[in-house]
């Protein structure tokens, strides 16, 4: 099993650095043909505009659409990558996106820097509560049917699952707390198991 | 229990900007611009350094007026600076809701002796360095993020590459020291002894730092990515080319793809003239921005 991570822009070492403390094999994606490599991909936070402009330009969005379409490819989205996964961006529709995860998304929700935060969260399946960290962090304003719902604040669900797709606005990346990131292993793990 | 402007939450902001490009802006409409051609955030100026070097005079924070309706015309974060030690203008800037301030040597300081107190604001701030003991220095007064200073509105790379390799330098050598030639080493920088060792232990600046003061071209800002930049500020090198926004996509591009030199052709080519800057050897020690603080 072999891991990416997006690394057009944000802080994809960070990622990259706990997949590989977890004992999984890691590689950087930049360009089309580096997607095919991958059996997971990783979108880490940043800007979700810059990412996007860049992931069309060299059209790192269409490789990404056709392997997951293909069956071959779980994602997981952290922050910006949550708003690059989501179908619908409020707001912000024209902003290049994948449109995968069938959710709306607030870019933003909590408001600007000064909003941001960290706090404890109950998450599903977690036996302890994460310490997780909010920054400029997006929400989750309507949720498709097949959408599972896996963490929620009050301004809405801020870490989700959608079969292969896995959506967080928070950053585990910046802490030291690996579970959200082994879960993301044993899904892509498992997907690509069922692979035929 | 949430908890707002920790440590944690303002050094995370400078971790999102990473091989990302933050671009000057004088007007909403180039900040526009910038946001078209990918800018990770803008920093918003009532003059570009260039500018300000010379039509002279001093330089101060920009209206707030002009902040606010930048603020309100892109949906990236937006930074804007303030003088040296000057905490009011921080202050109205913090009300504001900016998302980040730069303490920036580009304006007038304001303060001779002190710099802010930055661990006061719930913002994080962004201060300049030339070296390791300025970086920690900073960071002790609570900086959140560093750029390297460069030689703003010159458009002449060369002093942002001393200080890039300077950081980069002192932080190798501090990483083989021992216990007893660290602590000398930090009196001898006037640092914090504790952020000494963690630069010793992460082999890095235990903050964000991006290359500033200079760069105008795309294999300018692939050359401070090269020599270990986080990402790049560039100030005056877009609005005072002649076609900005292909030259701002360019150094987007460059910035990302620094590692690959074919991309760097294609981005770089038929860009329309640069900014024509100034030899930064030629400036005398009183033109110079980057000696304004240490």
């Amino acid at each position: 099993m072999v891991i990416g991570v997006l690394a057009l822009q944000g802080d994809f070492r960070e990622h990259a650095n706990m997949v590989q403390f977890l004992g999984v094999e890691v590689r950087l994606v930049r360009l089309p043909d580096e997607v095919d490599l991958v059996d997971g991909l990783i979108i880490p936070g940043g800007e979700s505009t810059t990412m996007g402009k860049l992931m069309v330009k060299y059209g790192v969005d269409r490789a990404i659409v056709d392997r997951f379409n293909a069956g071959r490819l779980t994602i997981y989205g952290t922050c910006a990558g949550m708003i690059v996964l989501a179908r619908d961006i409020e707001g912000s529709q024209a902003q290049p996106h994948l449109g995968l995860l069938d959710v709306t998304v607030q870019r933003n929700a909590f408001g600007r820097q000064k909003e941001s935060s960290e706090e404890d969260l109950e998450v599903q399946g977690l036996d302890t509560p994460l310490h997780a960290l909010f920054i400029r962090a997006p929400v989750i304003v309507r949720t498709g049917p097949s959408v599972e719902v896996l963490a929620r604040v009050t301004q809405g669900p801020v870490y989700v699952q959608q079969g292969r797709l896995l959506a967080s606005s928070f950053h585990p990346e910046l802490g030291s707390d690996t579970r959200i990131h082994e879960h993301f292993l044993r899904l892509t793990e498992h997907s690509s198991n069922q692979e035929v | 229990m949430t908890e707002i402007g920790t440590t944690k939450v303002k050094r995370g902001l400078a971790e999102m900007f990473k091989g990302g490009v933050i671009m000057d802006v004088t007007t909403v409409d180039q900040a526009k611009i910038a946001e078209e051609a990918g800018a990770v955030s803008v920093m918003a100026l009532e003059r570009i350094p260039a500018d300000i070097r010379r039509e002279g005079g001093v330089a101060r924070a920009a209206d707030p007026g002009l902040v606010e309706q930048i603020m309100d015309a892109v949906s990236i974060p937006v930074m804007a600076k303030v003088r040296i030690g000057h905490i009011s203008e921080a202050r109205i800037l913090e009300y504001m809701g900016i998302d980040f301030i730069d303490e920036s040597e580009v304006l007038t300081p304001a303060d001779v002796t002190y710099h802010i107190d930055k661990w006061q604001f719930k913002i994080p701030f962004v201060c300049g360095a030339r070296n390791l003991g300025e970086a920690l220095r900073r960071i002790g007064e609570g900086a959140a993020m560093i750029r390297t200073k460069g030689e703003p509105g010159t458009g002449d790379v060369s002093e942002a590459v001393t200080h890039m390799r300077a950081v980069m330098n002192e932080v190798r050598k501090v990483q083989s020291m021992l216990e007893d030639e660290l602590v000398v080493e930090a009196k001898d920088l006037g640092v914090n002894v504790e952020l000494l060792r963690e630069v010793r232990k992460l082999g890095r600046l235990p903050v964000v730092n991006f290359a500033a003061g200079g760069i105008a071209t795309p294999a300018d800002a692939a050359l401070m990515m090269t020599l270990g930049a986080d990402g790049v500020f560039v100030g005056s090198g877009i609005f005072k080319s002649s076609d900005p926004l292909p030259r701002a996509k360019a150094i987007v591009a460059a910035t990302t793809y620094w590692e690959d030199p074919k991309v760097l052709f294609e981005v770089s080519k038929g860009l329309k003239t640069g900014m024509p800057g100034i030899d930064a050897r030629t400036l005398v020690e009183l033109d110079k921005m980057q000696v304004r603080d240490n």
